[in-house]
């Protein structure tokens, strides 16, 4: 009887069926299938466009040959795009360390005001990000406008004379940083808000305590504490500012004399409008192993800090 | 000279909240004060008054005879060592405890002449190097130490300084508080809501409640000599029983004389004491230890009674036995070997000399 009991029990699987779904269950397999989806949508939408953005850099205009780095040897004796390097350089930068330290100040002043009165000043602050920078650029570009400039007029009260804003190359820049930092110091200071809560209270009772006056708390304390987020957010915005189009395209479209032109709006314009799709490419591609080295170290700098300090 | 005073501190909020009700309290050069009491009674923002880190609303306090209400924090020449460490996480252990002097801008050489003086009487040179994330509780707490050390100040403050570590190492740290204490005999304010804590450190406790000073006194006196009801139930573990009962005169002697009818008799040196409480309910004081079996060596005014236990907690070196008594618990301490068993009426002993008599109507301790 016992030989029959065992001969009616379910058999295994043969040897490779059951391998199979050992393979199916394991938890990284299972990990990996759920991420499928988001895999597929990146490598659609990010890894594809970036090869294929590489590979059309490679060729020439007709895109009938492969020219190996041609199209970055004739950018770089241009003297237009070495302009277009040195502006998109300083644009980048200026507009950056401004958001940073509007933002840095702007959270400072808010992280002092009561919960109550904070939640009102932190939305209205938060405006000039919701915007579309199309539509907010637009404004600003009436604003500057001389026949109408309002700004002018606000200055003419004041018995100060007209400025070109976006007549002159150099108020033309100012212009483009003044709307850049105006868009986009509200993002610096809802991050930066939100590492100085995080930073606990009895940290500035010890400094105090310590002797810290409050310049040395802000130096020894607050900074340290935020220097991850700060690390993370510049090099958020130095890639995003180093993209930037729309501001560029409404307010200036590059000029005067191509004065104004960053790496985004040089690129539609050499790929798009003039038709040397491969030429465009490499312009947009330029700025890309450079941003990927900094990338590398500040991130490497981030974890390390987690590691140790956290 | 490093003496603090205290005069008529207050501390409000908005709304009229009072969380110190005008405090008086002196403290003495190389003094080390304990402010004790249960959550919310004051002690921490007294501390924290002390300290500069929270204003005061009213009266002054005095640190070294000179008035510190309007001076900052980093002036008045303090330490505190906080209950969550406060350490910088992003310095290691050497810059944590070199932090206040490098800010003071004291030379390299004392800088490290200190802080390795420090470190050694702590215990943590081997640690100078790590940053605070790489430490456990316990080293942390000896940086925290460390930080105040190094500076020398005229005070240190303690908030609660062992809330945060296990219980074993909380003994330990509690003596090596104590050992420093002896070492460098700084002025200390300590507040915790430990009752052991404040009697094994202090030379002199502050029982704290509802924002006011109940008691000031050398642990043994609160212990012996509380003052008031609070007091004697603060401090003490297990607490003092307290139950309600009548004095009653019975041809010249006093008699303790409890709802059921157990009549215990006041020492004659008492009666003189209590006779004004003849025939009025009073609270019966008494503590655990002095509730006991009969194995007792001091034979003088004992006064047995019987109660029956609901609960036997034996601890090893003594066991704990819980009454219940007309709606009131009541514990005590006997020895081990004492065959004591649940439901079982139990020969008790009060020792009457060690007794309190609480006037129900104003709390204090007769």
């Amino acid at each position: 009887m016992a030989d029959g009991g065992a001969a009616t029990l379910p058999r295994m699987d043969a040897p490779g069926g059951a391998s199979l779904k050992r393979f199916a269950r394991r938890r990284s397999t299972i990990a990996f299938l759920m991420t499928l989806p988001l895999i597929a949508v990146i490598g659609g939408l990010v890894v594809w466009p970036a090869g294929y953005a590489i590979h059309l850099a490679t060729l020439n205009r007709r895109m009938t040959s492969f020219i190996g780095l041609g199209n970055f040897e004739i950018l770089l004796e241009s003297e237009t795009f070495r302009m277009v390097i040195f502006q998109s350089v300083f644009f980048a930068i200026t507009a950056v360390i401004l958001k940073a330290a509007i933002g840095f100040w702007l959270a400072h002043m808010l992280h002092h005001i009561p919960a109550n009165g904070q939640r009102k000043w932190r939305g209205m602050l938060l405006v000039p990000w919701v915007i579309p920078p199309a539509l907010s650029t637009l404004g600003w570009w009436w604003m500057f406008e001389p026949t109408y400039s309002s700004i002018n007029w606000i200055l003419n009260i004041f018995a100060i004379p007209s400025v070109p804003w976006l007549g002159e190359p150099w108020w033309a820049r100012i212009s483009v940083i003044i709307v850049n930092v105006w868009y986009g110091a509200p993002f610096f200071m809802i991050m930066y808000l939100a590492a100085l809560k995080s930073v606990p209270e009895q940290l500035y009772e010890a400094a105090a305590i310590d002797g810290a006056t409050s310049w040395q708390r802000l130096r020894y304390v607050t900074l340290p504490m935020m220097r991850n987020i700060i690390s993370i957010t510049v090099l958020f915005s130095l890639i995003v500012t180093f993209a930037n189009y729309d501001i560029v395209r409404v307010l200036t479209n590059g000029g005067p004399r191509d004065l104004t032109h960053v790496f985004a709006s040089y690129a539609f314009q050499v790929g798009i409008l003039a038709g040397n799709i491969p030429r465009g490419a490499a312009v947009s591609l330029f700025m890309f192993p450079i941003l990927a080295i900094i990338a590398f170290f500040v991130l490497r700098g981030v974890n390390r800090r987690n590691k140790e300090e956290a | 000279m490093a003496q603090v005073s205290l005069r008529k501190v207050i501390k409000a909020y908005e709304g009229g909240v009072q969380a110190v009700k005008g405090i008086d309290l002196e403290i003495a050069d190389h003094e080390f004060v304990v402010l004790v009491g249960p959550s919310g009674c004051g002690k921490s923002t007294t501390l924290r008054m002390i300290a500069g880190l929270e204003e005061i609303s009213g009266g002054d306090i005095a640190i070294g005879g000179t008035v510190v209400n309007d001076i900052p924090p980093r002036d008045r020449d303090i330490a505190m060592v906080f209950q969550n460490y406060a350490l910088y996480p992003h310095m290691s252990v050497y810059d944590n405890m070199a932090f206040g002097l490098t800010l003071r801008k004291f030379p390299k050489a004392e800088i490290d002449k200190r802080v390795t003086e420090a470190a050694r009487i702590l215990d943590i040179t081997p640690l100078l190097e790590r940053k605070p994330k790489a430490l456990s509780g316990g080293q942390r707490q000896r940086v925290a130490m460390g930080r105040a050390i190094v500076r020398d100040p005229k005070v240190f403050l303690f908030d609660e300084p062992l809330s945060n570590l296990d219980a074993k190492l909380r003994v330990q740290m509690r003596t090596e508080i104590k050992k420093v204490h002896q070492t460098v005999k700084t002025t200390t304010i300590y507040v915790t809501h430990d009752q052991v804590e404040a009697m094994t450190l202090a030379d002199r406790v502050v029982v704290m409640n509802h924002g006011v000073i109940e008691q000031v006194g050398p642990p043994q006196e609160l212990y012996h000599h509380p003052a008031t009801r609070f007091v004697a139930g603060f401090i003490g573990s297990p607490a003092m029983n307290f139950i309600p009962a009548r004095i009653e005169e019975a041809s010249g002697a006093l008699n303790v004389v409890m709802n059921n009818g157990t009549t215990l008799a006041v020492p004659e040196e008492r009666v003189a004491r209590y006779r004004p409480y003849a025939g009025k309910q009073v609270l019966f004081g008494i503590r655990p230890e002095h509730l006991t079996d009969d194995k007792t060596m001091d034979k003088s005014n004992l006064a047995p009674l019987s109660l029956t236990p609901e609960v036997i907690e034996p601890m090893g070196m003594e066991t704990l036995a819980h009454f219940r008594h007309e709606g009131t618990e009541i514990t005590a301490r006997l020895d081990p070997s004492t065959p004591a068993e649940v439901g079982k009426p139990l020969a008790l002993i009060a020792h009457m000399n060690q007794m309190h008599i609480i006037d129900p109507t104003t709390d204090k301790v007769v």
